[in-house]
């Protein structure tokens, strides 16, 4: 069976069309959790109540849109809502879970020399942002999520979302380092 | 419009639908901003391809991803049967409140019967 046709029988309520999904799409919506939530605890706890959502609404789904955005969209939702919900539980604000970039850059200079290319470093850098910052910009330059669908999806407003799109853009066009750094690993991407 | 001015408009232009006149003009004649977009581009660029530069979750977290659907498939199926009975419930207590009601009317009916055949 290929995407279309579990999908269908998804929606008409076939369970075992709905894993064989799961199973398909669980690397990537794990991926997608862990880019939002930062850790691997986070990423499985947050990838499991999408699917739990995606199954108890795919009725809705009318297929206007990809399954996989439909799918983006319910795990940032659901990401969002498990980082509300782990910010209430501490006293520490968000911004202080995930330790600043510089710091981890200092702390951790032997995995950075490690980390030699310039995805790799991206993707340090992205993992260290503030999680308000980190999920917009994963959601926006990651996943193409449209401005709108990361406001609704996170429950901020429009503006918000940019704000916070530019200032993450700011900081990872800073941890990136010097011009010609940027623009020599560039080059090979 | 200064080259600083410029670098702090440039994260929210660099793949803006919205136009800055200002801003395009000053990039047109400056070769250090010019630049500094063409790295923006390069990161945007770099960013995209994070998408399929996939994380692998352990193993374990499917099976427990599965399992905790079948056992949300379950509970479903509970609710479903506690809301058919409870369904089955109020249909009996409905039929015995209008079987009761019925019998009263018709008792109510007889002893009007009565009372006016003997009056």
């Amino acid at each position: 069976m290929d995407d279309r046709e579990l999908i269908d029988a998804a929606r008409g309520g076939d369970r075992a069309a709905f894993e064989e999904l799961v199973r398909r799409t669980y690397r990537d919506t794990f991926t997608l959790a862990h880019r939002l939530t930062g850790n691997e605890e986070d990423a499985r706890d947050v990838a499991q109540d999408a699917y739990l959502r995606a199954w108890r609404g795919i009725g809705k789904f009318r297929g206007e849109a990809q399954f996989s955005t439909w799918l983006y969209r319910i795990t940032a939702n659901a990401a969002a809502t498990h980082l509300r919900k782990r910010r209430r539980h501490r006293t520490e604000s968000l911004d202080d879970v995930n330790e600043p970039a510089e710091r981890r850059y200092d702390s951790h200079p032997v995995a950075m020399a490690e980390a030699g290319d310039l995805l790799e470093r991206l993707s340090v850098a992205v993992d260290q942002l503030p999680p308000k910052l980190r999920q917009v910009v994963v959601l926006r330059d990651v996943y193409s999520l449209p401005h709108e669908a990361i406001a609704e999806e996170l429950g901020i407003t429009e503006t918000a979302a940019k704000v916070r799109l530019h200032r993450a853009r700011r900081k990872l066009r800073e941890v990136l380092g010097p011009t010609e750094e940027l623009g020599a690993s560039a080059h090979a991407v | 419009m200064q080259c600083e001015q410029v670098a702090e408009l440039l994260p929210g232009l660099i793949d803006s639908v919205e136009r800055d006149v200002d801003v395009e003009a000053h990039v047109e004649s400056c070769l250090r901003c010019q630049a500094e977009v063409a790295r923006y581009r390069k990161l945007l660029r770099a960013m995209t391809l994070l998408r399929t530069r996939y994380l692998e979750p352990s193993p374990s977290a499917l099976v427990q991803t599965l399992a905790a659907l079948e056992a949300d498939l379950e509970r479903g199926v509970a609710r479903a049967t506690l809301s058919g009975r409870r369904l089955a419930y109020a249909g009996a207590i409905g039929g015995t409140v209008a079987t009761a009601a019925t019998v009263a009317a018709l008792v109510a009916r007889n002893r009007r019967r009565t009372l006016g055949l003997a009056g």
